[in-house]
């Protein structure tokens, strides 16, 4: 086991190395001059070449990112003299739009977003794998059909449609809530708590279609496995079967899936940022886009695969926790 | 046909009263007795009719979603009347700001949603099943190597690369001669979405094909001789299209959706084409002054999506030969 661990998360760091050659390198080829927006409109020519050589993109592009990937452990150190400044290990770069260190900006926004997928990933968990449950055991019946009609609308309607529709009926038609402004939970808990629980709603209402369609496919399929059948010979309470058989072999995929979901959605659930103006790395990663603000962009992707690669590794060492059969091979 | 389905048919003279049924036939039936999705697909066979004859519907209700009607708009430019300007001419209302009609251009926008939703479609499943079934069938070194390539894939945020390339691969594209404005931004969203997307298909089709070639059909066909090709076209594609459908079906309105949040960001399609995205996106600037524009686009995605799904779990119960079978 504990090789197993070893050798994925080995695996997991080379992939982590690939990505990040290629973000690097796709957005170097953006058709964007670095340098040209470290200052406004008005900006003289010599001001830009400095600008090139201090943030180092008057090198070739191998060695600028091989200093990109050796400040990720020992920080980056930009310019001489009186004009130097330095972004400490681990440096993801130097925003020049917002003249603040990489890393420090997802800091700043990265709590925001846990925030956020944390409380959508209870809530839609919650709602997802109770609708998929209570549709299996009456499939066919109008539960099933209301609960596939959930899914559908979930599955398919884009998040700034629902995401608005629930901050227009609720905060605007309803006027049920104010408009949320972010605040942290440890200042005002309650203004927090205003400001999540629509944007918490949203992502739990897209996201649960996804489990209660899992939850109920799997329990329908496990319903019909052999080893219910023996458990059912065996005269086993209902109850027992179900819970002990039935929803622990639906919740393998589950398991896998609700993994890699709340990964995509620590990298910063862009549109839902979006729409409830939470400062968080969506936002973060949208103006970065907006700007041609290159290290940011580089930055938050490479966080963002951080994250996704991390939770593949997570979600194998569950696998086999979870399901007997991996564990045998 | 292959050996797997032909050996589920009755031969038995004693029940020759019974007509034998191919598993394929079974399921047919099964679907065509499912009258909730026969309706499902009579939804998507209109809406893709729909589209096809926009022009001549249009032109047979004489409206069209380019004509500016300044006379349905009020001084604020807002649609006369109740309900977003809903009237005998304007069955749907007018477009505020435009006076454009919203039938016409809905219409005509469900020619952009579903070009672009079964294009990206297309284009996936067929990457997804070709590199799928030969990671499932090659194994080994091949399959290692498809596997790492969806690894990386799927590490990176696709959403955020999309919306950040958006602008620098159109030009790309453009300038590589495909015409300029919107060939070139549908382009660019049915080639971003191919990239991210293949691999949820390879993924499935893998998995099918590692656990079908060790079949006892897919051996005898090795033994008597069959190539590579004949084994992977006539032996293991059959067997796949199952959990093929049931992924398309549920992709396409993904893809659909896709194109509408990138035309809300203002990087899918150009005014004045009209896509059911851009009209979702335009309506929520008048979410006050005009609700009822909000909900039309919505109505007409959520109900095809509807569809789709519908469609999607009945193949899959349809297909299950198990589905009769159920001890709970």
């Amino acid at each position: 086991m504990f090789l197993f661990i070893t050798r994925r998360l080995f695996f997991a760091l080379l992939l982590l190395l690939a990505v990040s050659v290629v973000t690097y390198l796709l957005f170097s080829a953006l058709p964007v001059d670095p340098a040209a927006l470290t200052c406004g409109k008005n900006c003289k020519p010599d001001l830009i070449a400095a600008n090139r050589v201090r943030l180092g993109y008057d090198k070739p592009i191998v060695e600028q990112y091989w200093l990109f990937l050796k400040g990720i452990f020992a920080g980056r150190d930009y310019g001489m003299g009186q004009a130097a400044f330095s972004c400490p290990a681990p440096s993801l770069g130097y925003s020049f739009a917002q003249h603040e260190c990489v890393t420090t900006l997802i800091g700043k926004t990265f709590p925001v977003t846990a925030f956020l997928s944390l409380g959508a990933f209870v809530l839609w968990m919650v709602i997802g794998v109770g609708s998929g449950a209570i549709a299996a055991l009456n499939k066919g019946k109008w539960q099933d059909r209301l609960a596939n009609a959930f899914t559908a609308i979930g599955v398919s309607l884009p998040t700034f449609y629902v995401g608005l529709l629930v901050l227009f009926s609720v905060v605007i038609w309803l006027d049920l809530l104010p408009f949320p402004r972010y605040t942290s939970p440890f200042s005002d808990p309650v203004q927090f708590l205003n400001a999540m629980i629509l944007p918490w709603l949203t992502l739990a209402v897209l996201s649960a279609a996804t489990y209660t369609r899992l939850t109920r496919n799997g329990m329908l399929e496990a319903m019909n496995e052999d080893f219910v059948r023996l458990g059912v010979a065996k005269g086993l309470t209902r109850r027992v079967i179900l819970r002990k058989y039935v929803m622990r072999s639906a919740m393998v995929p589950i398991v896998t899936i609700a993994g890699l979901d709340f990964a995509a959605l620590l990298g910063g659930a862009i549109i839902t940022e979006s729409v409830f103006s939470l400062p968080g790395m969506g936002k973060l990663s949208i103006r970065a886009v907006v700007e041609s603000d290159l290290p940011v962009l580089v930055g938050t992707t490479m966080v963002a695969a951080v994250f996704i690669v991390l939770a593949n590794v997570v979600v194998d060492i569950l696998y086999g926790v979870l399901d007997p059969r991996v564990r045998t091979h | 046909m292959t050996l797997a389905e032909t050996s589920f048919v009755s031969t038995e003279s004693s029940a020759s009263f019974i007509e034998g049924k191919s598993p394929r036939q079974l399921a047919w039936a099964r679907f065509r007795s499912d009258r909730f999705a026969m309706f499902a697909v009579g939804i998507i066979v209109l809406y893709a009719l729909v589209a096809a004859l926009a022009p001549l519907i249009c032109s047979v209700l004489g409206i069209s979603p380019y004509e500016l009607d300044g006379k349905a708009l009020n001084d604020f430019g807002l649609p006369k009347g109740s309900f977003g300007g809903i009237s005998a001419e304007h069955w749907l209302g007018v477009e505020p700001g435009t006076g454009r009609d919203i039938l016409a251009r809905l219409i005509y926008g469900a020619r952009i949603s579903m070009l672009v939703g079964f294009l990206a479609t297309v284009v996936t499943t067929s990457l997804g099943i070709v590199i799928g079934v030969i990671s499932g069938y090659k194994r080994g070194k091949v399959d290692a190597v498809i596997g790492r390539i969806t690894d990386l894939t799927l590490a990176f945020p696709s959403l955020l690369l999309i919306i950040a390339l958006t602008r620098p691969i159109t030009q790309r594209l453009e300038s590589m001669g495909i015409p300029e404005g919107n060939p070139a931004r549908i382009a660019y969203i049915i080639l971003v979405l191919g990239l991210f997307g293949w691999v949820y298909v390879a993924r499935i089709v893998r998995g099918q094909t590692l656990s079908l070639r060790e079949r006892e059909f897919v051996e005898a066909a090795r033994a008597s001789g069959a190539s590579t090709r004949r084994i992977v076209f006539k032996e293991l594609m059959p067997n796949l299209w199952a959990p093929v459908i049931v992924t398309v079906t549920l992709a396409l309105p993904g893809y659909v959706a896709t194109e509408s949040t990138l035309s809300f960001l203002g990087l899918g399609m150009l005014p004045p084409t009209a896509s059911w995205g851009a009209m979702l996106g335009d309506s929520v600037r008048y979410y006050r002054a005009d609700p009822t524009y909000l909900f039309i686009p919505g109505i007409a995605l959520i109900v095809l999506v509807l569809a789709f799904n519908i469609v999607g779990d009945a193949v899959r119960d349809a297909l299950d030969p198990k589905a009769d079978r159920q001890s709970l």
